[in-house]
Parts: structure tokens; C-alpha cells; sequence
């Protein structure tokens, strides 16, 4: 009787607000799709609109036979649940597209198709570093930070309906952008290319974002934000900045897919840094780490280490990320100042990232043992020690000297990967591995073993990855600016794109292996959600340590 | 001591303070690239793209050509002498958006202008390793198979004289004309196209003068690219243009 009391008292307005808004978006879009005179525009229109219906028809389906139990529980986990199937689906997606691209590289006779216009590198490469950093890590940050915020403020989700809004209008923003890349549709800088209609949209899912997020911590029964919580506040609220400065432009026509950047060149080149620089910043650390400073220590069962290394580490981190852009302009028509600035601002960074990640490692003071029998704890510590070491890469990089070899050869690539799939893969699945069997109720994952196969695959392919491609990026730079006892340049720039040809194949293959070992986790996953237990792995388990 | 505390209590706060935080680099860093004169240095030659470049710009820009090849010589001894004079600030003032690149799993491409012959270029792009067997890049067949739409090409102009770059009125009324005059000589526009843009390259560019192409486009942008710069009046060692 309570949940009906409740629920004459507050009227969802919601359930209609958060759908009409969509409704409006879907209106918008039949005009475009009605009114386009280009295929482009009436592609991303139809695929915008047909997502729509679908989400509107999901809507009417959750909701017909009233009020689900979920959304009257003490919290919200569906929209949880929903986030980690939705990461691990646009996980294996970006990191098989990674696959694929890397294969063309390594054998562009057999993975080109000249009649395919949509298969080129050059379409595929931004549909899969936008596949995994905003779908899967986009996801993954979405799902933890709706779980973090309701345990550490004892409150349920805010904004009923809302969050779900947030949740299909991302997928809808993913959608949009990644078939826009196959088609040809892109503002053609690096991890802002979506164009200006789906920028908007993605401004107007994130603020409800925020919102939803905010309006969480004013319902909290905590007196004190947790530290985790700081992490994706500035997160979000950075991203937000980021991505509206970064994306000014001016469309041909409102009904034409194409838009020009609002800024040229020089102002164009550091905006657009400062923007993919803290996308790292800000999605692909601070988002992160607040999965550390959750999930680390309550896997761990150990507190965080210490409360006032992690207010030194945020301030610091999140003041010092915001000026490093400039180091991707090295030796670049940028201004010598700028370039300076950027150097030595990245160069400082190096002290909060390491802060962050023995904070992090030190959480595990008096827990290490369970390093030998946790393999998802292993998992996030290695994650960590991940962060550590590409920390430290980024900011050496940095150093001009440093930079004039390594810039646009594979060591950037190599460097990015070790981020990517050591850090943010690593924590996002150890993230994964605890919420499972949290939100569907299970003892215990279907299986221990499969994470260790898991981490191990992964982490050899990690290994395959980016020594590889330090060898390649390194020999590459080396090659580019050699001289001959005459004199003259040593090698044509063809003779160097010939000499990659082993590290490419080295690295598709350790590409594979990661990929493996995500697969491996779907299916362990999937297992766990269904409440299977693996037979060879009774529940009751017997103590691990060895005897001898 | 101050209490953190407050900004533990106080999430308005902590977003205020985040905000203030995280907006003094930017700030710093970037807004003075707007004002300071010294950014872009005063060089002879520069003009905005014909429409027929700017629409071949577009299709670089759609095929992502960025992910691949740079357009940002580096004042280093091996670029220079491989590729030609460091880029200037200047070269991309037009540039919206700008495409310097970040890798250079194929060569730079500033100065790629009036090194290859078209027909290089076009059977470079068709089928890279008919030409450059060690190549790995993808293969662009349909360029040349595609009629280049150019409806909107004078939205196209008004929407870049918006953003800052300095088209006429004269060449916005004329940017489809311009645009099919540049890709064939024999048309009667090409004067009066030559001087709207000095310099600009006229001819067939696929060879194949029955249509106008995607190859058409793609093959004038890249002729150009970093040809317009005359480099006999600009002094690299005055003390204006040492930053």
C-alpha cells in the first residue's frame, strides 16, 4: 500500500517529460530525413529515428503492467544492469574493429576491398577509437557512476525516468556517430568527430547526466561526498566544458550532415588538443580512477589509503591535466610559449598521476595475499600498475628532445595502448567482474579459472601490443632521420612503412589475444547473470593457497 | 587550516571549484592564440581555397586522411630536407578544420603540391601498390567513379566566410561556376576564375574530361597543398617571424 501511496503523492512526470523530449528529437529528425536532400543526412536521420522507435517501444513495454519493482526498490539497478551489457557489447564491437584495422596495416592486400568505400582505415580507425574510449569506456563510466553514487550517498537514483533517458540517448549518440564514420560523415578531428546534430544531442543527454548525478548527491543521506564521487563530478562537468568549446562550428545548411570548425589552424590545432588531451583527461583518467576509489578498496576490503593524499591527487591532477594539450604540437607551428607551457605542465603531471596510483596500490596495505586467489582483484591492482607506467611514459613523451622522434610514429600508438587497454580495460573489467554477481544477486562469478584466463591472455597480448609497437615507432623515428656517410637521408620514407611490416603483424596478434581474453569475460559474465556455476568449481571454495 | 570539508558537503561548491580549476589552462593557453599578433606570421600568397580544393578539402576530410598522413613539417633537418620548408601558422589559416595530423603512417603531406603528376596521383589513389608496392594504404577506386556533388558548394563558401575565411561576394555568386571552370580549361570562366584565385591550377585533373569527379577534387586540394606560400618574400630569420 506504501508504493501505492507513494506513488498517487508523486505523479511521474517523468515518465512523460523524459520521453517527450525524445519525441521532439524524433520530429526533428523526420524533417531532417523528410526535408534532406542529402542520402548522408537522411541515413543519420532514419538510423536516429528507427533507434528512437525502439527505445519509445521499449519505454511502453517496461511500463505497461505498471510500475516495475525497480523503480520503487531502495536503488536503482536495472539502468546498471543495462550499462554493463551495453559495455561489454560495444567493448567486443571496438576492440574487433581495432582487430580489423590492425590487420590492414599488416595485410592491406587481404583486408583492403576497393568496391567498400566503408571498410578503408581511414573510416574505420575513428569508429573504432570512439567505439571503445565513448562506448565501452562511455558506458562503463556510466554504469559505475550511477552503482558508486547510490551506495556512497545511501539514495536512490534522482530524476525517476531520467537516468534511463541518459542511458538511450548515449547509445543513440554512439549509434548516430559510429555509422556516420561509415558513411563519411566526421568533423575530421581526432575523438571529436562527430558532427555538429549529434554534438548537440550529446550536450543535451549530458547535462541531464549531470543533473541526474547531482541531484543523487542532494538526496544523500551521507553527510560527506565520497572521494570516488569528486572524480566523476569533474569528469562530467569537464567533459561537458570540453566537448561544447571543442565543437563549435557552423553547419553548411541545417539540413546538410556537413559543418566547418569555428576556429582555423593554429587556434583550431591547440583547441582541439586541449579538448583530445583531456578527453584522456578527464573520460579516460578522472572517470577511471573514481572506479578505483570505489572499487579497489571494496574488493580489497581495506580503506583507501590515505583521505588526504586522494584531496592533494584531485585538485592537483584535475588543475595540472587541463594544460599538457600542447605536447601533441610539439615542434608544430604552435607558438614556442605554448609549446614550453604544455611540456612543462605534462611534465609536473607526472607527481599526481603517481600520487593517484599509490594511493590506489596502497589500499591493498595488509590485503596482498589476496593477490594470489583474487584474479578480479589482481586485475584492478594491475590495472593500476598500468596507470603507474603510462603515467610515467606520457609525461618522458613530453620532453621536446623526446618528442621529436617519437611524434607520429607508433610509439604514440603504443603509449595510448598501454593507457587504454592496461589502465581503462583493466579497471573497467575488474569493475565488470564485481558488479555482476552484485546486481544479479550471484554468490559468485560462473567462473574464477575463466578470469584467470582472462587476465592472462589479456595481458600477454598487452605485452605483444606495446613493446611492438615501441620497437616499430622507435625504429621508424630512428630510419626517418638517419644519414648516410654521403650526407643524404639513409631511407625513403616507403622503406620505413616496409620495415613495420613485422611489428604490425606482432601487434594484430596481440590485438587478438586481448580481444580473446574479452570474449573469454562475455561468456563468463553471461554464465554468471544466468546463475550459472561452473561444475569443476564448486561454490564452497577450498582454500587456494599452496601447501608446498 | 582550511577544512576540505566544505567542498565535501557543499556539492555546488565542489562543481564551482572543479570549474575554476579546470578552466585557468585553457584560459592561459589558448585565448591568447586569438590576440597576440606574433601567432600567424604576414606571408605572400596565401588565399582561401577554390571551391573546387575546398570541396576536394572535404573529401580528404571524410575518407579521414588525417589518421594516416600529417600536414605539419617540423623545423627538423630530415623533415625539411624530405619534405620541403617547415610549415608556417599561415599555411592553415584557412583551415576549418585544421589537418596536421598526429601519425605518419604515411608520409607528410604540406608540401605534396606539384610533386607527383596527376596522373600519379590518380593512379596512386585508384590502387596504391600498382604504384608503391611497399604502400599500405587503402585503395580509392570509387573516387573516380563518383560524380562530385557540389549543390551545396555556395553554402559551402558562406558558411567558411562565416567562421573567418575571406570570401567575396563576387566569389561566393560564382563558386559553382569556378568550381566546373577549374576542373576544365576550355570552359570561358577560367579567366575570370584566375582572378578570383591567382595562381590556381587549371586543367582536367582525373583525366577523364567527360565527368566531374570525387578524383577531380581530391587530386586539385592536393596539387595545392603547400604551394601557395611565396617563400622567395618570406624571411625565416626576420625578427618578426622568429618565435
Amino acid at each position: 500500500m506504501n508504493t501505492e501511496q507513494a506513488a498517487r503523492r508523486d505523479p511521474r512526470w517523468d515518465l512523460f517529460f523524459a520521453p517527450g523530449m525524445l519525441v521532439a528529437a524524433l520530429l526533428l529528425a523526420l524533417i531532417e530525413a523528410a526535408k534532406s536532400p542529402e542520402p548522408q543526412m537522411q541515413i543519420q536521420a532514419w538510423t536516429f529515428l528507427l533507434a528512437g522507435i525502439g527505445v519509445l517501444v521499449w519505454t511502453v513495454r517496461r511500463y505497461a503492467r505498471g510500475i516495475p519493482a525497480d523503480d520503487q526498490s531502495p536503488y536503482a539497478n536495472d539502468i546498471v544492469k543495462a550499462g554493463v551489457i551495453a559495455s561489454m557489447f560495444w567493448g567486443l564491437a571496438g576492440m574487433a574493429v581495432g582487430l580489423i584495422i590492425a590487420l590492414q596495416l599488416a595485410f592491406p592486400n587481404l583486408f583492403y576491398f576497393p568496391d567498400l568505400p566503408f571498410t578503408n582505415f581511414g573510416r574505420i580507425r575513428p569508429l573504432h577509437t570512439s567505439a571503445v574510449i565513448f562506448a565501452f569506456g562511455g558506458n562503463v563510466l556510466i554504469a559505475t557512476s550511477f552503482y558508486v553514487v547510490q551506495r556512497t550517498c545511501k539514495a536512490r537514483l534522482a530524476g525517476g525516468f531520467w537516468p534511463w533517458f541518459v542511458f538511450w540517448g548515449y547509445q543513440m549518440f554512439i549509434l548516430v556517430a559510429g555509422t556516420g564514420y561509415l558513411i563519411g560523415v566526421t568533423e575530421g578531428r581526432e575523438y571529436a568527430e562527430p558532427e555538429w546534430y549529434a554534438d548537440i544531442w550529446l550536450t543535451l543527454v549530458w547535462v541531464v547526466y549531470l543533473l541526474v548525478f547531482l541531484g543523487t548527491i542532494w538526496k544523500r543521506k551521507e553527510p560527506h561526498i565520497y572521494v570516488a564521487n569528486w572524480f566523476y563530478l569533474a569528469f562530467i562537468v569537464t567533459i561537458a566544458m570540453l566537448h561544447i568549446v571543442n565543437n563549435l562550428s557552423m553547419p553548411v545548411d541545417l539540413l546538410s550532415t556537413k559543418s566547418y570548425s569555428a576556429f582555423a589552424g593554429v587556434q583550431d590545432a591547440l583547441t582541439q588538443w586541449w579538448y583530445g588531451h583531456n578527453a584522456v583527461g578527464f573520460f579516460l583518467t578522472a572517470g577511471f580512477l573514481a572506479i578505483m576509489y570505489y572499487f579497489v578498496p571494496k574488493r580489497a576490503e581495506r580503506p583507501i589509503y590515505s583521505y588526504r593524499l586522494s584531496i592533494v591527487h584531485f585538485w592537483t591532477l584535475i588543475f595540472i591535466y587541463i594544460w599538457a594539450g600542447p605536447h601533441h604540437l610539439h615542434y608544430t607551428a604552435l607558438p614556442v610559449w605554448a609549446q614550453t607551457l604544455g611540456m612543462t605542465f605534462s611534465i609536473m603531471l607526472w607527481m599526481p598521476s603517481w600520487g593517484g596510483m599509490i594511493n590506489g596500490l596502497m589500499t591493498l596495505s595488509g590485503a596482498w595475499d589476496k593477490l594470489r586467489t583474487d584474479p578480479v582483484l589482481r586485475m584492478l591492482v594491475v590495472s593500476v600498475a598500468f596507470y603507474g607506467m603510462s603515467t610515467f611514459e606520457g609525461p618522458v613523451m613530453s620532453i621536446k628532445a623526446v618528442n621529436s622522434l617519437s611524434h607520429y610514429t607508433d610509439w604514440t600508438i603504443g603509449h595510448v595502448h598501454s593507457g587504454a587497454l592496461g589502465w581503462v580495460g583493466f579497471v573497467s573489467f575488474g569493475a565488470l567482474y564485481c558488479l555482476v554477481p552484485w546486481l544479479w544477486k550471484r554468490q559468485r562469478l560462473y567462473s574464477n579459472s575463466l578470469v584467470e584466463w582472462h587476465f592472462w591472455i589479456s595481458t600477454i597480448g598487452i605485452v605483444f601490443y606495446i613493446t611492438s609497437m615501441w620497437v616499430s615507432g622507435i625504429m621508424q623515428g630512428l630510419m626517418w632521420r638517419a644519414y648516410n656517410e654521403f650526407g643524404f637521408l639513409e631511407y625513403s620514407f616507403v622503406e620505413t612503412v616496409a620495415a613495420m611490416h613485422p611489428y604490425y603483424m606482432i601487434r594484430a596478434f596481440g590485438g587478438l589475444l586481448y580481444l580473446s581474453g574479452t570474449v573469454i569475460m562475455a561468456y563468463n559474465l553471461w554464465r554468471t547473470a544466468r546463475g550459472d556455476i561452473r561444475a569443476a568449481e564448486p561454490l564452497a571454495l577450498k582454500p587456494q593457497l599452496a601447501t608446498a | 587550516m582550511f577544512d576540505h570539508g566544505i567542498f565535501e558537503r557543499h556539492s555546488l561548491l565542489l562543481v564551482v571549484g572543479i570549474l575554476i580549476v579546470v578552466s585557468i589552462g585553457g584560459i592561459v593557453e589558448i585565448a591568447p592564440l586569438f590576440y597576440l599578433e606574433s601567432t600567424i606570421e604576414k606571408v605572400q600568397g596565401m588565399r582561401p581555397y577554390t571551391p573546387l580544393e575546398l570541396a576536394g578539402r572535404a573529401i580528404y576530410v571524410r575518407e579521414g586522411c588525417y589518421t594516416c598522413h600529417s600536414q605539419m613539417i617540423r623545423p627538423l633537418r630530415d623533415e625539411v630536407e624530405r619534405y620541403g620548408h617547415y610549415s608556417l601558422a599561415a599555411e592553415s589559416m584557412y583551415d576549418h578544420p585544421f589537418q596536421w595530423g598526429s601519425k605518419r603512417t604515411g608520409p607528410d603531406l604540406a608540401r605534396v603540391g606539384n610533386k607527383y603528376s596527376d596522373e600519379w596521383h590518380r593512379a596512386h589513389l585508384v590502387d596504391p601498390r600498382s604504384v608503391v608496392p611497399e604502400s599500405v594504404m587503402p585503395p580509392y577506386k570509387f573516387l573516380e567513379e563518383t560524380d562530385l556533388q557540389f549543390d551545396t558548394i555556395e553554402e559551402a563558401l558562406k558558411a567558411n566566410r562565416i567562421v573567418g575565411v575571406p570570401y567575396t561576394d563576387d566569389m561566393i555568386a560564382s563558386a559553382r561556376a569556378d568550381l566546373m571552370a577549374q576542373a576544365n580549361p576550355e570552359s570561358d570562366d577560367v579567366a575570370a576564375f584566375q582572378k578570383r584565385y591567382p595562381k590556381a591550377q587549371v586543367r582536367d585533373f582525373d583525366g577523364n574530361p567527360q565527368r566531374l569527379t570525387e578524383m577531380d577534387a581530391v587530386i586539385a586540394y592536393l596539387q595545392m597543398l603547400g604551394t601557395l606560400v611565396d617563400f622567395s618574400t618570406y624571411k625565416a630569420d626576420a625578427p618578426e617571424n622568429r618565435r
